[in-house]
């Protein structure tokens, strides 16, 4: 199978190498192995359980490395301490979100701007990307609705003006003019030469706008095909996510 | 009126104690058991730095004030790094090591300073005599009755604790480091996904834990006196101020302490000091019953 390169950014941002991963002795990921170039969204589909949010708390060091390698622009990140990761360049966009619950939209922001001591343009270029959370910067997080919780969470991530993103599950629950608000975000952010790692239930929201997919069974690696691959062949999706 | 103001003592000195304590639960999960001797620790250092010290008794102090809290921090900070961080800060792991750590501390306290209570001068005790008001002959009359009276040091300690807690607060909702504490506390793996290196903070917060109880003792320890014995009241009495405000909550702490600082002073002058005790526990088990998560917590996710 031809492997379906970007011809002009060609470089493997984020990548796994044979990968072993999981809680304590529960094994999880086994000999895992992906390539995020910049530019390119990378979606990873799988089952429940297949391993897909443990990938992502492995890359951002929550989870201990067993063996194998990642690395970051050719750096190695898998054997830094967990509060070092994100200060290489990694914003990590969580299932569920999870804000920093009793803070305030601008807190929260604040904790994102730390991470890497971005500067108040950077917080001015993401207020741009989200005008709704401006409105809303004195609020406590949790008292924001699904979509504004999604919004902010990612723009936190961005706080960090990130090489690589990991998302996990960034539409799940919320209204369609939302995810569309995610999505070109998403999209715009490709265009910024950013690495995105997208984690998404819903194939039919991946497909339009995933570069590449790549499967995982059982904490493995599954086949990588073009998007374009799959929405010409809707076959393969079945079987291994199994609608 | 001096009911009240005892209480006002109290509650002051343990309002300090039970905000270091709040402050290492609701940002570690940590319950310490070994405050108390935090609390011991701190005013028996006191003692040994206003004996070696000689001078006005008010340099001593002074010293006591700085030094004593700061030590038993770096102490809180290396009992942490050695032993809790080792626990992987597990909830119940971590009750059995504080449970050590307070017998450790006690036992060696007694070892080598002994089992004498030992009084730490005041740095300045002006007798303050206090006016009572009477509807007399000539309608209200105000005199001063003997006995009736506090102490300039007394009024000093209430002070210096409302100082401290307004600069607990203000470090906690105005700096850097009161954001990345709270951020620990609201999500620790989040906190380390933005870069918060989580075993650092965690370090600091038990020292300043530790400290504020460290504190606390300075001041109380020309009203009492120091003994090795004496970390056990506070521990009880922060851990009921603690459960009543809410765990983790500063305001609810703060007001707690309060409420029970003031009601024990109180009774303790009109009726006994076991009622009150009897009374705190009451109300501790009345909280847990009808308002598990405290007065000023918010139910915890």
């Amino acid at each position: 199978m031809p492997r379906c390169r970007r011809p002009i950014l060609g470089v493997a941002m984020l990548r796994l190498e044979a990968v072993n991963s999981g809680y304590g002795r529960a094994q999880v990921l086994r000999d895992l192995s992906l390539e995020v170039q910049a530019g390119e969204i990378l979606c990873l589909l799988g089952r429940n359980g297949a391993g897909k949010t443990t990938t992502m708390q492995t890359i951002m060091g929550l989870l201990p490395l067993m063996s194998g390698r990642i690395s970051l622009d050719g750096e190695d990140i898998g054997s830094l301490p967990a509060h070092e990761v994100p200060r290489r360049g990694i914003g990590y966009i969580p299932q569920g979100r999870r804000l920093f619950a009793g803070l305030t939209v601008a807190q929260n922001l604040e904790v994102g701007l730390m991470t890497r001591g971005s500067g108040r343009e950077v917080l001015e270029e993401v207020l741009e990307l989200f005008p709704r959370l401006r409105e809303r910067m004195g609020q406590k997080a949790q008292t924001l609705s699904g979509g504004e919780q999604q919004m902010l969470a990612t723009a936190r991530a961005l706080c960090l003006r990130p090489k690589a993103l990991l998302l996990d599950e960034p539409t799940e629950g919320l209204q369609p003019s939302m995810i569309e608000a995610i999505r070109q975000v998403i999209v715009k952010l490709r265009a910024d030469g950013v690495a995105i790692l997208l984690v998404e239930q819903r194939v039919d929201a991946v497909l339009s706008v995933a570069d590449r997919v790549a499967f995982i069974e059982n904490g493995r690696n599954g086949e990588i095909l073009s998007a374009e691959a799959l929405r010409a062949d809707h076959s393969i999706v079945d079987r291994y996510v199994g609608v | 009126m001096l009911a009240t103001l005892e209480g006002s003592v109290t509650a002051a000195v343990l309002a300090l104690t039970a905000v270091g304590l709040s402050l290492v639960f609701g940002v570690m999960r940590v319950v310490n058991i070994a405050h108390g001797e935090f609390f011991m620790l701190g005013a028996v250092i006191a003692y040994v730095l206003t004996r070696a010290i000689s001078g006005h008794p008010a340099v001593g102090f002074a010293v006591a004030l700085v030094v004593a809290p700061v030590l038993v921090g770096v102490l809180a900070v290396v009992a942490d790094m050695t032993i809790l961080k080792r626990l992987d800060y597990d909830p119940e792991r971590t009750i059995v090591a504080t449970i050590g750590l307070l017998y450790i501390i006690q036992q060696l306290t007694l070892m080598s300073y002994g089992p004498d209570a030992r009084p730490v001068e005041a740095p300045f005790n002006t007798r303050l005599a206090l006016p009572w008001f009477e509807w007399g002959e000539n309608g209200l009359a105000m005199y001063w009755p003997w006995g009736l009276s506090t102490t300039s040091y007394k009024l000093a300690v209430i002070g210096a604790a409302v100082v401290l807690l307004c600069g607990i607060w203000a470090m906690m909702a105005r700096t850097r480091i009161g954001l990345v504490m709270r951020a620990t506390q609201a999500d620790r793996d989040m906190a380390q996904a933005f870069g918060i290196p989580v075993e650092k903070v965690y370090a600091m917060v038990f020292g300043i834990g530790a400290g504020l109880a460290a504190m606390a003792a300075v001041l109380i320890v020309p009203i009492q006196q120091a003994h090795y014995l004496m970390g056990a009241d506070p521990l009880l009495l922060s851990f009921i101020v603690v459960i009543i405000g809410g765990l983790g909550s500063l305001p609810g702490t703060v007001v707690a302490a309060i409420l029970i600082g003031l009601s024990d002073g109180i009774i303790s002058v009109f009726f006994s000091p076991t009622l009150a005790k009897i009374l705190a526990t009451l109300l501790v088990g009345l909280v847990l019953v009808f308002r598990p998560q405290g007065l000023f917590g918010t139910r915890g996710v």
